[in-house]
C-alpha cells in the first residue's frame, strides 16, 4: 500500500511536469508536448514503464479496498457515537476520497487516456485527425475549452487528490516504519507542500482554459 | 447535578443487546465516574433491577479494567485520563452521557459494559516476553543500556494494555499496544535477542485475532491514557520488515 503509494506520489509529479508544457510557457510548448505524448505512445521502454505504472495504481487501489473491508469487518457492531477522538480530518475518510480518486480515474482514462491508446475515439466534433498522439495537444484543448463542467469535475479532483495525498504522504513513511522525532515533522512539511503543488499545479490546466 | 445515561445492556455474550435509559438526579460534580454508576448501580439494587455490569479494579488508572466508551471516546473526555480517574466535574448538569463497551470483533461483549480483552493476552503469550536468559541482578546491573533507550522502554512499558487504543481506532486496530510492548522488550539488550521473532509472532496473533490494519489515523495515541506514542507503530513496522526480508 504505502511502496505502491509512493511510486504513485513520484509519478504524479512526472506527469504534472508533462501538463504543463500545454500552458504557453516557452514558445514552442504545444509541439514539446505533442512530442512528449508521442514519445510516451512508442517509445518501448515507456511502454513497459506502463505496465509497471497500472500495477503500481491496481496494486494500490485493489489493497486499499481489501484493507478497508477487512478493516470494517473488524470493528463488528459499531458505535452509536462514535471517533468523537480529535484525529487530522481525511484521514478518517481516506477511503472516501479514495473511492472519489477512482471515479475520477476512470473518467480520466475515457477521455484521455484510452484515446491516446487509441482504444476510444476522439470526441467527432473535435475534428481530430489519426493517429490521435500526434495531436493529442489538440485532443486537451478541445476538452477543456468545450466544457465548464468537465473542467470543473477535473478541478474538484485535484483538490480531493490534494487532500488525500496530505494524510498519505507522511502515513506512508511511518507505515514503512520511518518515524523519527527530528525527521518526520519535515516529512509532514514536505507532504503538505507536495499536495499544494499537486493540487494546484494540476488544476491550473483546466483553470488557464476557462479563463482564455 | 442531574444526569442522564443511555447504556449499553446485554444480559450475556450471545444476548443482543440494547440501550436503556436512566436518570440520576443527585450527581456530586466531586464523583468520579465509577461512583457515579456505584450509585446508579445502588439505585437498581434497591429496586430490584439487575445492576449494570462494569469492570473496575485499581480505581487508580494503573490496571486498565475500567474502558468505557463514554460520548464517542474511550475513557470519556479528558485526556491521559483513564474511566476511573474521569470525574463527573467533566459533564454539564442535564447532560446525556452515553456508555458502550469497547467494539471490536476481537473483543467480544460478555456482559453489559464489558468487553473480553482476552485477546491481548493471547498476543503477549505469542511473543510478548523475553526467553533467553536475562541472568540475576547484580549482571543485570553490569549491562550498559543507552539513558534514551530505558526511558524509551520505561515509556513504552506504561501501557496498561486497556484496550482504549483499540476502540478509538477507526479500523480497530491493536497496533499501538502491541508496538508497545514490543518496544518495551526489543529497546533493551536482553529483549533485543528475540525482536525478529517477536514481531512476526505478535503481528501473525494480532491479524488471526482479527484485528484491524492500521491507516494512521493516531487516534489511538490521542486516546490512549498512558501517552504511548505513534512511534512504537514505525518502531513495530521497521522491525517487521526487516524480519521479513532478512
Ligand atoms: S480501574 Fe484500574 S485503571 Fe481504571
Amino acid at each position: 500500500m504505502a511502496l505502491a503509494g509512493l511510486f504513485l506520489i513520484v509519478f504524479l509529479l512526472v506527469h504534472l511536469t508533462i501538463n504543463l508544457f500545454i500552458l504557453p510557457i516557452c514558445e514552442n510548448h504545444d509541439e514539446i508536448f505533442s512530442a512528449i505524448a508521442h514519445f510516451m505512445g512508442t517509445n518501448s521502454i515507456v511502454k513497459t514503464f506502463e505496465i509497471v505504472l497500472m500495477a503500481g495504481f491496481l496494486i494500490h487501489i485493489i489493497y486499499g479496498i481489501i484493507l478497508q473491508i477487512q478493516n470494517w469487518i473488524a470493528r463488528g457492531k459499531g458505535y452509536k457515537i462514535a471517533n468523537k477522538t480529535k484525529t487530522s480530518f481525511m484521514s478518517k475518510y481516506i477511503i472516501y476520497s479514495g473511492l472519489l480518486i477512482l471515479f475520477f480515474l476512470i473518467l480520466h482514462f475515457f477521455d484521455l487516456y484510452f484515446i491516446k491508446l487509441g482504444l476510444v475515439e476522439a470526441p467527432a466534433a473535435a475534428n481530430i485527425p489519426h493517429p490521435h498522439e500526434e495531436h493529442f495537444y489538440d485532443i486537451v484543448v478541445y476538452l477543456f475549452s468545450n466544457n465548464l463542467l468537465y473542467s470543473i469535475i477535473y478541478i474538484i479532483a485535484f483538490i480531493v487528490l490534494g487532500i488525500h495525498l496530505n494524510h498519505t504522504f507522511q502515513s506512508a513513511f511511518q507505515t514503512l516504519g520511518l518515524n523519527h522525532s527530528k525527521y518526520t515533522p519535515f516529512i509532514k512539511a514536505v507532504g503538505t507542500i507536495y499536495s499544494i503543488v499537486i493540487a494546484i499545479g494540476f488544476s491550473i490546466v483546466p483553470l488557464y482554459f476557462i479563463f482564455n | 447535578m442531574k444526569i442522564k445515561l443511555k447504556i449499553w445492556r446485554q444480559k450475556n455474550a450471545k444476548a443482543k443487546g440494547k440501550f436503556v435509559n436512566y436518570t440520576l438526579d443527585d450527581v456530586s460534580p466531586e464523583m468520579s465516574f465509577l461512583e457515579m454508576l456505584d450509585a446508579l448501580n445502588s439505585k437498581l439494587i434497591l429496586q430490584d433491577d439487575e445492576p449494570v455490569a462494569f469492570e473496575h479494579d485499581c480505581r487508580e488508572g494503573i490496571c486498565g479494567c475500567c474502558g468505557l466508551y463514554i460520548n464517542g471516546r474511550p475513557h470519556g473526555p479528558g485526556e491521559k485520563t483513564t474511566t476511573c480517574e474521569l470525574h463527573m466535574r467533566s459533564f454539564k448538569d442535564g447532560q446525556t452521557i452515553v456508555i458502550e463497551p469497547w467494539r471490536a470483533k476481537a473483543f467480544p461483549v460478555i456482559k453489559d459494559l464489558i468487553a473480553d480483552r482476552n485477546a491481548f493476552d493471547k498476543i503477549i503469550i505469542a511473543g510478548g516476553f523475553v526467553s533467553v536468559n536475562a541472568g540475576s541482578a547484580p549482571e543485570a546491573n553490569s549491562i550498559l543500556i543507552k539513558k534514551k533507550n530505558a526511558d524509551e522502554a520505561f515509556d513504552s512499558a506504561a501501557c496498561i494494555g486497556c484496550g482504549a487504543c483499540v476502540a478509538a481506532c477507526k479500523n480497530a486496530s491493536a497496533m499501538l499496544f502491541i508496538s508497545a510492548k514490543i518496544s518495551q522488550l526489543t529497546l533493551l539488550n536482553q529483549g533485543k535477542v528475540e525482536a525478529m521473532e517477536r514481531v512476526q509472532a505478535m503481528v501473525a496473533k494480532m491479524d488471526e485475532l482479527g484485528f484491524g490494519n492500521c491507516t494512521n489515523t493516531y487516534a489511538c495515541e490521542a486516546e490512549c491514557p498512558k501517552g504511548i506514542k505513534v512511534t512504537n507503530i514505525a518502531r513495530m513496522n521497521r522491525e517487521f520488515i526487516a524480519a521479513k526480508v532478512s
